[in-house]
């Protein structure tokens, strides 16, 4: 059965024809079609900075095009706002969401809505809605008192509601553990089948073929090409999302040695009200092998990055640093024993971002000899920029450019290189490839286990199982603010740490029905 | 026709040194018809306030007598604001130097000593860090707001003042005006240059913006201060401390407020008063922004802010204006500076209303299926 096929004999729902939109340093979309019919699910796959989200934000109103026309329904429209997109039967899910954490599920549902309606009229609605595609949530619950697989279903059932004919899901899975990505499927394809089309943007390959109709495949701005996923391998989607191989990096086995990072039952009260609070976190780091920390965001992972950075102080005793303790050391003190750390937000944490990069070098490189008697050397600050973008080929104007100048991986690559020629004795890195092209992703992989092979202990903490399957000697899970059992990633499989992933370390590190790949399972 | 306002991929530096004189001229067209609408004579209010401040060397002097206590507190200030850390108080710590120096100046009285001239300026800025130290104080320990606090002290200040020279300090000579005795000429700030009245404050403030201009663009402690400005998140990330950045910022400003204030008093003053500030402290606020926060660029906001004053004084006498046009012209002046600045990270940018493509059918779909 190819709903393609089925789809063909009705007229399209949506037709885009030469969407343009520039910006001042970038054009975003550069003459994009695209169709799709009713009951299809159409996947727009590209790298970050393809253009994906610019083009979603043009159906959905909120980007005005340059140039280019929109049928929907065989009639030609002009967008200009999500209401009157909402009012023409298109619905959107941001990645992130727009929730008010102290309100309740319905009161952020009415918000949302054009019209007035009472509440227990609008709680059964969500009910029934929210039972009839398989997302149950209370309307009545706290938003923040949700995890955010449940707030996502919040932002489903609240488009959902106003009975979509086209629903936009914006990389919906890279907030879920592989098990609720199966719920999330089930409930997309039960929409489609309705009639509903969607509209599924992602850089994931494997969920792309398990999910999707036809494919739209964006690469800088333009529509590399055209392909129905499951006749296709990651691969050849791979070529056309990125325009070249996909290079692989391999983790050689090495006795690690001896212990850099020791954690002690860390324990740490959240600062922010709707933070999570660190319990008994305990582990250790060696010498020569990197610890991967696996867990959907916002389940602890800010406020251990936090707490090991010293941006957070905790007890001396409970963080141990080469032996020695450091829990109430701050950032400086910490960087001084070798500490080095590259925070998962790039632009304001990692870079100033008006500053030139050789500024930048200045941030966490003062020790090189780039500040002596308290003066600045700009000569030896320069140069340390210069080799840091020769040697992680940064793509960049010169070491003046401004850190904001540069691409999401492009700054990555800089930062990750800026920490890595510190020569730390310990590295932490949080979210190493987030929002970064798969070019850039490989050479910040490679440089990490680069790192390792010479001896520097590595704790990476990253929402990308695939990624920590492939750079790990051991894997931990961060839920809830708990810490898992540690676990050799040969040793274990999606499954089971998508099971810890939701807080159940007791279960079976078995090879049940949880143990097996459920994204394999459904392809 | 239309416009939208577009952000700039890079703040524009032309702009940025634009925008002052931009904001120069808006005043000065506003001015224009607002004395037109009042039924002056434009021109000559503009001879007045522009023009006959720098006719002479005595007027030229009295420019750069005014200027030394507004580039002194622009300075400290602007060091503070480059690292978000608002202290609005200049006007209170320059009155506490006054208040310390002056004390010293009393105390020494009529002596020769050549310690007096040393003494009263130590004093003047170490009263005017003290002052200044409270709400870093407060901030560091407690995490109050420092505009708050900054601003009440400014009160304080003065009240110590004015209960001061009603009271314990008050002349025994002076008919009960509210001011103390004149300073000895040892407590008296030498003239810097004959027939006029400028003093040698005014090379204190000048080798200070230098300082502040090397301090803040070669050395590791202006550059903290500067990533503390720019991305707060980026100093906790490097182990810039906070604390230390509020307490300079804060000490560094009541230094230089503090040494404004006993240059006032031992120069063109003389004695300690009740009303020894026409608001400098404040005006200061609007200088360290026309300076673009730069130790060079407000030298010039300085020498501007001090023409205002100047000119205010000279409409009010020559062409009974009211005193209020002076806060007028210097409103004005902030007003459109704020509003140029917009187009530093904005650009205007002229757009065709709906660009409507026409409708033709769409056969060119390279289709999935």
């Amino acid at each position: 059965m190819n709903p393609v096929g089925n789809a063909t004999d009705s007229k399209p729902r949506l037709v885009l024809t030469g969407i343009t939109k520039r910006y001042p340093s970038v054009v975003a979309n550069d003459d994009i079609s695209l169709s799709v019919r009713p009951g299809e699910i159409h996947a727009v796959l590209g790298e970050n900075g393809a253009g994906k989200s610019t083009l979603m934000k043009i159906i959905y109103g909120i980007t005005k095009p340059d140039a280019g026309t929109i049928l929907w329904n065989g009639q030609y429209e002009t967008i200009t706002t999500p209401s009157q997109a909402r009012r023409l039967g298109i619905g959107m899910v941001f990645q992130h969401f727009s929730l008010f954490e102290t309100l309740t599920v319905w009161e952020n549902i009415a918000l949302a809505l054009d019209e007035r309606v009472s509440s227990a009229k609008l709680a059964a609605q969500i009910t029934e809605v929210s039972e009839k595609y398989g997302l149950p949530i209370d309307p009545y619950r706290l938003v923040h008192s949700m995890s955010v697989g449940e707030r996502q279903r919040v932002e489903i059932v609240r488009c959902l509601l106003q009975e979509p004919k086209l629903l936009i899901m914006d990389e919906p899975t890279s907030v879920l553990t592989p098990q609720a990505v199966l719920v999330l499927f089930e409930t997309l394809r039960r929409l489609a089948s309705e009639g509903c089309s969607i509209l599924y943007i992602s850089h994931k390959l494997d969920e792309i073929r398990a999910l999707c109709d036809s494919a739209t495949v964006l690469r800088g701005g333009r529509v590399s090409g055209t392909a129905i996923p499951k006749n296709e391998t990651n691969e050849s989607l791979a070529r056309l999302m990125i325009g070249g191989e996909l290079a692989v990096c391999s983790l050689m086995p090495r006795q690690p040695e001896e212990v850099r990072l020791e954690l002690d039952h860390l324990s740490l009260p959240t600062a922010d009200p709707f933070g999570t609070t660190l319990k008994e976190i305990s582990l250790t780091v060696r010498s020569g092998e990197i610890l991967g920390i696996a867990g959907v965001s916002g389940n602890g992972q800010k406020e251990l990055m936090a707490a090991l950075s010293g941006e957070r102080l905790s007890t001396g005793p409970m963080i141990k640093l080469l032996g020695q303790p450091v829990g109430d050391l701050n950032p400086a003190k910490r960087r001084e024993l070798g500490l080095t750390f590259v925070p998962e937000e790039r632009l304001g944490r990692g870079a100033v971002p008006p500053m030139s990069l050789a500024y930048n070098a200045l941030l966490t490189g003062s020790r090189k000899g780039m500040v002596q008697n308290g003066m600045i050397y700009p000569t030896v600050m320069r140069s340390f920029a210069k080799k840091v973008i020769e040697r992680f080929k940064v793509k960049c104007g010169d070491e003046q450019s401004a850190a904001s100048s540069l691409s999401g991986g492009n700054l990555q690559k800089y930062i990750v290189g800026r920490e890595t020629m510190l020569e730390p004795k310990m590295m932490i890195v949080g979210q190493p490839t987030w929002g970064v092209d798969v070019g850039a992703a490989q050479l910040i992989r490679q440089a990490l286990i680069d790192l390792r092979d010479q001896g520097v202990a590595l704790l990476v903490i990253s929402e990308e199982l695939d990624e920590l399957f492939i750079i790990s000697d051991r894997l931990m899970v961060l839920a809830e603010g708990r810490l898992s059992p540690s676990v050799r990633p040969a040793e274990t499989s999606i499954g089971q740490i998508g099971t810890w992933m939701s807080g159940k370390f007791n279960e079976p590190a078995g090879r049940g029905a949880a143990g097996a790949d459920p994204l394999q399972e459904v392809a | 026709m239309m416009f939208v306002l577009e952000r700039r991929a890079n703040p524009s530096f032309r702009m940025a040194i634009a925008s002052p004189i931009l904001a120069a001229l808006g005043m000065m067209v506003t001015g224009f018809f607002l004395f037109s609408a009042l039924g002056k004579d434009p021109v000559e209010v503009f001879y007045l306030f522009f023009v006959k401040p720098l006719s002479s060397t005595y007027d030229i002097g009295e420019l750069l007598l005014k200027t030394t206590p507004l580039l002194l507190c622009g300075l400290g200030l602007a060091m503070g604001f480059r690292a978000n850390i608002w202290n609005i108080g200049a006007e209170g710590q320059l009155t506490m130097g006054a208040i310390a120096g002056g004390g010293v100046a009393l105390w020494f009285g009529d002596s020769d000593s050549m310690w007096a001239m040393p003494l009263m300026l130590l004093a003047g800025v170490l009263g005017g860090m003290i002052w200044a130290a409270i709400p870093a104080y407060l901030r560091t320990r407690f995490n109050t707001n420092e505009i708050l606090v900054t601003l009440m002290l400014v009160y304080i200040a003065q009240l110590a003042l004015s209960w001061l020279v009603h009271g314990p300090w008050r002349d025994p000579e002076g008919q009960n005006y509210p001011q103390s005795r004149g300073f000895g000429d040892a407590e008296t700030m030498s003239v810097l240059i004959d027939g006029t009245r400028v003093t040698w404050g005014i090379v204190y403030a000048l080798g200070l913006a230098l300082v502040a201009w090397v301090v803040s663009q070669k050395t590791i402690a202006g550059f903290r201060m500067q990533v503390a400005g720019m991305a707060p998140a980026a100093a906790a990330y490097a182990g810039f401390s906070e604390k230390r950045n509020i307490w300079i910022a804060l000490l560094v400003c009541g230094a230089t407020a503090g040494l404004a204030g006993i240059c006032e008093v031992a120069g063109p003053i003389g004695r300690l008063q009740q009303q020894i500030s026409p608001g400098y402290g404040f005006a200061a606020i609007i200088v360290a922004w026309i300076g673009r926060l730069h130790p060079i660029g407000v030298i010039f906001g300085a020498l501007l802010m001090s023409l205002l004053y100047l000119g205010g004084e000279a409409a009010q006498m020559g062409m009974s204006l009211p005193s209020a046009i002076t806060g007028l012209f210097q409103g004005l002046l902030l007003f459109y500076l704020l509003a140029a600045d917009l187009f530093i990270t904005f650009r205007l940018k002229r757009v065709r209303p709906a660009e409507r493509i026409d409708p033709k059918p769409v056969v060119t779909l390279k289709s999935a299926a």
